[in-house]
């Protein structure tokens, strides 16, 4: 049970600023995902927290206690790598045991916790294998057994499922979820730059971007109140439809949709808005019901259960997703009326920032 | 916070770990090059500068650089230069290794690259080709001298021999002991011994273009020889240049061949073996002295003056 | 290929290995000959006589010579492998100030020109005490074994994942447990590479072995082989030399034969020396 808290955490290569005045405290237990594009800096402040990269200014601590001048082990962090990093001259057993031999346990405590993370793992039958002659994915768990077996105080992980296939990625994920369960005492730490894997892991999500945090918070609440359109884009596949708008005194007025009803309570004018909309808020219009836009679709794409409609504007404006269910008979060149409900409806102001209700 | 305290901010335990281990490491290594190559380089420097005999090197007193160049004045206005930089037997010597570092250096680039090109090729039992280029590279220069010296040898050998038999040579020729042809023998004993080398260090180059540029050259119909000049040869120039200053800088101290195949031969005499001859055999040993630190100026100059040219990145990048 | 081409292509190919090779198919069959049988040229074998052979081996202290080379390449390899091995994780792993500049200083060395350090280090071996002694000349080949074994191991540790070492960190192990548990037992095949070429180049010294020892049973071979010379002062035995330099190359021939693709491996890695 470790809590962390980092304070005014900074990392820089040279003149490159890689991470600037983070502050975040992870609770105890708790399952984190960092996320972010590739270069946000995500991966980076994993390793500043597992002790591999020094840190350049600001605190960071374990439990109340500053480990900034700590090596990895005596922070007692473990960490599955991306490559996983088994020992390649090791079989199974010794890559797990590895560790708590140079901590000079007790043979048979070595013994007990690696057969029993073995056991948790399905790795029993491989101990005396080397990691050449395993499939990714086992290799893939005897990374994390290695890990489990040192009873660490904060879990690491760095985009642990970017090597597998897709089948084997969706597995793997729901045995880390699974992982997660059965070490609930256990602090853990994710990083990845797939979305998904984020939505579904983390107890709390932390998107990065250029060395900064974007924003901190639960999957849903990410999903349904991002802070910024950085976020809104980043969260939710296909991304947020976002426009820019106009408040009037009709509403707010988008180019190429009706004027609606602001979300949020605005003074009389303010121009240089951004309007949000995700793909999924979009239906079809009744056909008494006032379009929110009318448009020809460009371009049809048949997901099954769900289809996505795109939509250029003819005249000025932006162009749109919308996800409609996979049993209308939607076809390029039609088209169609979408409505939305104003509750679905996001504002950003002219700094890119959500104007809150 | 403290602001002014991060730029020199505390070493985390394991960057102190690491250097420290670092420093451990290397300490060892570093103390044994001091001891064998530092300090008698420093030493060799020294007694250029003195009147040191090799019967009496504690004894030595300095002269500045007079073992370089000294004017001697007979004291009616005439006089002379001596030392080094005044002595013919010295400027034969760079004449000789100059000319033996410039014709075996550019007959083993040529012939390396036709060895390093046919290598380049797949052809069934390219390995064993490739182990038997790799025999002279493997044979010690000495043995190779001496088995050049047999094949060469005026009466017995079998290079008159079979010269004779297809009429090449109308009579036997002392190549060793002539003075016309030792310095050719010489270089055909290093040829020998160290063109395999070239055609690896060629072939490795050679090997890291790759290989469909030639299959794009081949389906454009461009001729082969075209290919070598206009492809092969600029991409593998950066290799060929590094193999060809290595054995430069390799044959500009040659000594084992010369001092076997050729001994006390003016003909042949290097700046190595005139060194060593004056420090060993001649009782001069501040001269050669002299002499070693010389030719170790011309090898530092050449390796720092190709370092500063390629700008070697060996650091290696990021770590 | 045409027809013309790939005939012409397979006569390079011959004229190739017959360039490499018959120097030493020669000495072997010089090394044959027995008694004035030598002095008739003949390019195929037609007697198979040993007596050049036993007369090296039994006559004078070839054999001892023999046992001298091999005791000083093996301690000089060992101990260049030892102290480069850890050295070479420091420059290649380690980033501190100035690393570049040292690992310039290593390889500078190794172009050293043995001649520069010959008068220093004769005083030294004097000094020392260790003037005629093998100890001279494992001391004095470090030179050019040291550099060249830091210079090959360096590259060949620089491309080690990062991540295997950052495991093994995460793990708790100290740098020296780094190099000697995770390194080393994956750094094997290079080991062995550097070890052979340093062992070739020590096994093939000839100057400091002329200079630094001085009698027949402290003289390496090399060294042995450069000064055989008839009993009677007369004549050049040239069927025993032949027969010393045979039994001095063939263990080299060998060890290229296995570890060809190693050598050529390590030879480009180090690209240094010859």
């Amino acid at each position: 049970m470790t809590r962390l808290t980092l304070e005014k955490i900074r990392k820089s290569y040279g003149t490159v600023e890689a991470l600037r005045d983070i502050d975040l405290t992870i609770e105890p237990g708790e399952f984190v995902v960092f996320v972010g594009p590739s270069g946000c800096g995500k991966s980076t402040l994993l390793r500043v927290i597992a002790g591999l990269e020094e840190i350049t200014g600001g605190d960071l601590s374990f439990d109340g206690t500053r480990v900034n001048d700590l090596t990895p082990a005596q922070r007692g962090v473990a960490m599955v790598f991306q490559s996983y990093a088994l020992y390649p001259h090791m079989t199974v057993y010794e890559n797990m045991a590895f560790g708590l031999k140079l901590a000079k346990t007790a043979r048979e405590t070595v013994r007990e916790k690696v057969e029993a993370a073995a056991e948790t793992l399905q790795l029993t039958p491989l101990l005396s294998r080397l990691p050449r002659q395993l499939s990714g994915g086992q290799r893939q768990r005897v990374a994390i057994g290695r890990a489990i077996v040192r009873d660490p105080r904060v879990f690491l992980f760095d985009e642990p499922l970017s090597n597998l296939d897709a089948a084997l990625r969706v597995r793997t994920r729901i045995e880390i979820a699974a992982l997660h369960e059965r070490m609930a005492g256990t602090t853990m730490i994710y990083v990845t730059h797939d979305q998904v894997e984020a939505m579904t892991l983390a107890d709390r999500i932390v998107v990065l971007r250029d060395g900064r945090v974007e924003q901190v918070g639960a999957p849903m609440e990410l999903y349904e109140r991002p802070a910024n359109t950085f976020v809104a884009q980043f969260i939710g596949s296909p991304s947020m439809n976002l426009m820019p708008a106009q408040a009037g005194a009709e509403g707010l007025a988008a180019p190429g949709c009706a004027p609606v009803p602001p979300p949020v309570p605005l003074p009389a004018s303010v121009p240089d808005l951004t309007l949000g909309v995700r793909p999924e808020a979009l239906r079809l219009a009744e056909p008494d019901e006032p379009a929110f836009h009318e448009g020809r679709a460009t371009l049809v794409e048949k997901l099954g259960e769900t289809q996505l409609v795109h939509f250029e504007p003819a005249g000025p404006g932006s162009s749109l997703i919308a996800k409609l269910p996979g049993g209308l008979p939607a076809r390029r060149g039609e088209t169609f009326r979408l409505a939305v409900d104003p509750a679905d409806l996001r504002l950003f102001g002219p700094d890119g920032k959500a104007l809150a209700a | 916070m403290s602001a002014p305290s991060s730029r020199a901010a505390p070493r985390s335990a394991l960057r102190a770990q690491r250097l420290c281990a670092a420093a451990l490491f290397l300490a060892p290594m570093l103390a044994v090059l001091a001891f064998v190559a530092g300090w008698p380089l420093a030493r060799t420097v020294w007694f250029s500068l003195t009147d040191a005999s090799l019967g009496d090197l504690a004894g030595a007193q300095w002269v500045g650089l007079n073992n370089y160049l000294e004017w001697f004045d007979y004291g009616d206005g005439d006089g002379e230069y001596f030392g080094l930089l005044a002595d013919p037997g010295w400027w034969n010597a760079v004449v000789n290794t100059l000319r033996f570092a410039l014709v075996t250096v550019s007959v083993e680039t040529v012939l390396g690259m036709i060895v390093a090109l046919v290598l380049n090729a797949e052809f069934p039992g390219r390995g064993w080709v490739r182990a038997a280029v790799l025999i002279p590279w493997a044979i010690p220069t000495i043995v190779s001298a001496k088995m050049w010296a047999w094949m060469l040898n005026d009466q017995f050998g079998m290079i008159n021999d079979l010269g004779m038999r297809l009429g090449l040579l109308s009579a036997p020729v002392a190549w060793i002991a002539s003075g016309d042809t030792a310095l050719i023998a010489v270089m055909i004993v290093d040829i020998w011994k160290t063109t395999p080398f070239m055609a690896l260090l060629i072939l490795a180059g050679l090997q890291m273009i790759p290989r469909d540029i030639y299959e794009a050259a081949r389906i454009d119909g461009v001729h082969p020889v075209r290919v070598f000049w206009k492809v092969t040869l600029p991409l593998v120039a950066p290799a060929l240049i590094v193999a060809t200053i290595f054995r430069g800088l390799d044959a500009l101290r040659v000594f084992d061949i010369v001092y076997v195949l050729t001994p006390n031969n003016a003909q042949t005499s290097t700046m190595s073996v005139f060194a060593q001859q004056n420090l060993f055999q001649f009782d001069k040993f501040a001269y050669g002295s002299a002499a070693s630190t010389l030719l170790f100026l011309v090898i530092a100059f050449i390796t720092i003056g190709y370092i500063k040219a390629a700008r070697l990145d060996l650091a290696g990048g990021g770590r | 290929m045409t027809y013309v081409k790939r005939i012409g292509f397979w006569a390079l190919v011959a004229a190739i290995v017959l360039f490499s090779v018959f120097p030493f198919y020669y000495a072997v069959l010089t090394s044959l000959e027995s008694g004035s049988g030598i002095f008739t040229v003949s390019y195929w074998p037609e007697v198979f006589d040993l007596a050049n052979y036993a007369s090296v081996m039994t006559q004078g202290e070839f054999p001892r010579n023999f046992l001298n080379s091999v005791g000083v390449a093996v301690a000089v390899t060992l101990l260049s492998l030892c102290l480069a091995v850890t050295a070479a994780y420091a420059l290649s792993r380690v980033p501190f100030r100035g690393r570049g500049l040292l690992l310039l200083t290593v390889l500078s060395v190794s172009m050293f020109p043995q001649i520069a350090v010959l008068a220093g280090l004769f005083e030294m071996v004097r000094a020392f005490g260790l003037y005629n002694t093998l100890g001279s000349l494992i001391l004095s080949y470090m030179i050019f074994t040291l550099p060249f074994t830091v210079w090959v191991l360096t590259t060949f540790m620089r491309d080690m994942p990062a991540e295997l070492e950052e495991a093994a960190i995460v793990d708790g192990a100290t740098p020296l447990q780094i190099v000697t548990r995770v390194f080393l037992p994956l750094l094997w095949p290079a080991l062995v590479t550097t070890g052979l070429l340093a062992f070739i180049q020590a096994w093939n010294e000839f100057l400091f072995a002329l200079t630094f020892v001085a009698s027949n049973d402290t003289r390496t071979v090399p060294v042995a082989i450069a000064l055989i010379s008839g009993s009677s002062g007369k004549e050049v035995p040239w069927g025993e030399i032949m027969a010393a330099s045979v039994i001095v190359t063939l263990p080299l021939v060998a060890l290229v034969l296995i570890f060809q693709r190693r050598i050529v491996a390590g030879l480009t890695a180090g690209g240094v020396k010859g």
